[in-house]
């Protein structure tokens, strides 16, 4: 990756940033934090990694997204539709009535989700049957999922683990968005999932680790992934930070699912464009 | 007339899936752990490629289902109905109906005639869980033939479905040359002006019997069985409501939520007459042979006549 290439990711993130605190602001509703957390990873796999087409969001061999943690969705559909899954103009009616823009991820009525989720812990169950399909199929296709590192509480996120690995679905890749927190406090206090990479790797994943906010860490990680010969399914542990971009909001475990005020909104959108300013970006 | 079979449905749908999976390449066969059970092993045999034991692991089975549907694959997942429905109830709401994929739940052991194994095991709850969630097509086959019939006809929907499977070998009801399961039709297997009893499942060939009887006292008692509980037959009912004036529903599940509440919501809608549920009274059940529970709980010829003679005044 080049500096202009790293470069363009950012301005894409920030936007996609911009995008979902808007929609969030007009709900009066979402989830700012972990959308914020999450909004480079889309960035990079929908710009770099997948093999996607927006003009044929069903292409039969295509690579697989499924947002294991459907809450943080506002930032993935502006990635989906500054990428051209659809309409930029849908953004600003995320969670209204009638919109095509679910609270949570709806694959029939918005193109390039691939799976409907939001009830934690099934999503990455639905990807390893996608990543199974391929195997069954011998198509080479790959499957990404994303989840919440309080996600990773739920029982249903390691029945799954377990029998990725089991069936060898070395074309699976569970990210695992760890920002630390969840609605109760700190995952520390609440769940206490560590060590999650020895976890992992004892349920027989292959493990890498990236700082999620950082595109060279990223491409490192995922680069480990894809050319991974170790026949086992992959995960990545990316540490990111709840929140990020708007400071305010940063590693605060209330705006995990709050929607700022007038006031906050605008200073959070102040803060944001004078980041896509200082990247040479416009919106 | 076709041979007369006494078989468990939980075996004609491990044939049924094996027949079908000659032609139809995207049949596959996902279970947890209770292969022998549910009958699935009969597949597994026939098509290990096409199998996948999920380990004792039902939500994320219902997952991997879901998963492999939206890549155009057409899973079938069994369990036992408890686990089935009760366990994976979310998933089954939230990752196969809500985006409606094409997946087939089969519970096996359903209802009190699981036996033995008592009540943890014994699922009386299933067609309620499953009728409450939209987008579901709810069949309980009453016999070998309805099953072969059903497992074919729900190929034909592109959208997820649940099969109750029996687990105790009953005798045929259907077993004219002339059967054909229609999806979402009832079937009047005696006509009788008195009474109409509408039952489900492994009692509908009670209800036969029971009707049998009933003539021989002068009494006239229609039997309709209803494969589909949803969606319901909902003029077969108003007929039978309209000219029997009375009817008793008869099934092998809870009074609240199952047949009973199909048939009581079509008629207070459409008809209204007396409708009397007939069931298990909103109760576990307990360990014991099934031939004895179905006894001890009323779920018999003898049981069912009691209470349309009841219901009668007579």
């Amino acid at each position: 990756m080049n500096s202009n290439e790293k470069q363009e990711l950012k301005i894409l993130a920030c936007k996609a940033r911009i995008y979902a605190l808007e929609g969030i602001f007009n709900a009066k509703s979402g989830h700012p934090g972990g959308s914020l957390s999450a909004a480079d990873i889309y960035t990079y796999l929908y710009y770099k990694v997948l093999n996607v087409d927006p003009a044929d969001p069903q292409m039969e061999n295509r690579d697989r997204f499924v947002l294991s943690k459907g809450h943080c969705c506002p930032s993935l559909y502006a990635v989906l539709a500054l990428k051209g899954f659809f309409s930029l103009e849908e953004l600003p009616k995320l969670r209204k009535v009638g919109a095509m823009l679910q609270g949570h991820p709806d694959m029939k009525s918005t193109p390039g989700i691939d799976m409907s989720s939001g009830s934690l812990g099934q999503g990455i169950s639905a990807a390893c049957g996608m990543a199974l399909a391929g195997k069954m199929d011998n198509k080479d296709y790959r499957v990404f999922t994303l989840l919440g590192d309080g996600e990773c509480e739920e029982g249903q996120v390691w029945e799954a683990l377990m029998f990725a690995a089991h069936k060898k679905l070395d074309n699976l890749c569970a990210i695992i968005d760890c920002n630390g927190l969840q609605i109760d406090g700190t995952v520390e206090e609440v769940g206490g999932i560590e060590p999650l990479d020895k976890k992992l790797e004892a349920f027989g994943f292959e493990v890498f680790k990236m700082d999620g906010h950082d595109f060279d860490s990223i491409e490192a990680a995922v680069n480990g992934v894809l050319s991974s010969a170790s026949g086992k399914p992959c995960a990545i542990i990316a540490k990111t930070v709840k929140g990020k971009g708007v400071s305010y909001m940063e590693n605060k475990v209330n705006w995990h699912g709050a929607a700022p005020n007038a006031e906050q909104y605008e200073a959070g959108r102040k803060e944001l464009l004078a980041q896509l300013e200082s990247l040479g970006g416009v919106l | 007339m076709a041979e007369k079979v006494v078989k468990a449905t939980r075996e004609s749908f491990g044939e049924a899936l094996c027949e079908l999976a000659k032609t139809n390449k995207d049949i596959v066969v996902l279970d947890a752990d209770l292969a022998a059970a549910t009958k699935t092993s009969i597949f597994q045999k026939a098509y290990p490629e096409r199998f996948f034991d999920c380990g004792i692991a039902e939500g994320n089975m219902i997952g991997v289902a879901a998963g492999l549907a939206a890549c155009g694959k057409i899973p079938f997942a069994a369990s036992f109905a408890m686990f089935a429905t009760g366990r994976a109830f979310e998933q089954i709401r939230n990752s196969v109906a809500y985006p409606k994929l094409n997946v087939k739940i089969a519970g096996s052991h359903a209802g009190i005639s699981t036996g033995e194994d008592g009540a943890t095991h014994q699922c009386l709850e299933d067609i309620a869980i499953m009728r409450a969630i939209p987008n579901m097509t709810v069949i309980n086959p009453a016999d070998h033939y309805e099953m072969l019939g059903a497992v074919e006809a729900v190929l034909k929907i592109d959208g997820p479905v649940y099969l109750r499977l029996g687990r105790l070998a009953i005798e045929s009801v259907n077993n004219n040359d002339d059967y054909k399961f229609e999806l979402g039709k009832g079937v009047t297997l005696r006509d009788g002006k008195d009474v109409t009893i509408i039952a489900t499942g492994l009692v509908v060939r009670e209800a036969v019997i029971a009707a049998e009887q009933l003539a021989e006292e002068g009494i006239d008692a229609r039997v309709i069985n209803i494969h589909t509980i949803k969606p319901i037959d909902e003029d077969i009912i108003v007929k039978a409501a309209k000219e029997t004036g009375r009817i008793i529903t008869f099934e092998e599940h809870n009074v609240i939520g199952g047949l009973g509440d199909a048939v009581a919501s079509v008629v207070a809608e459409k008809c209204p007459v007396t409708v009397k549920k007939c069931g298990v009274y909103d109760r576990y059940g307990y360990s014991g042979p099934a031939k004895e529970l179905l006894e001890i709980f009323g779920l018999t010829a003898p049981g069912v006549a009691r209470e349309v003679r009841a219901l009668l005044g007579k």
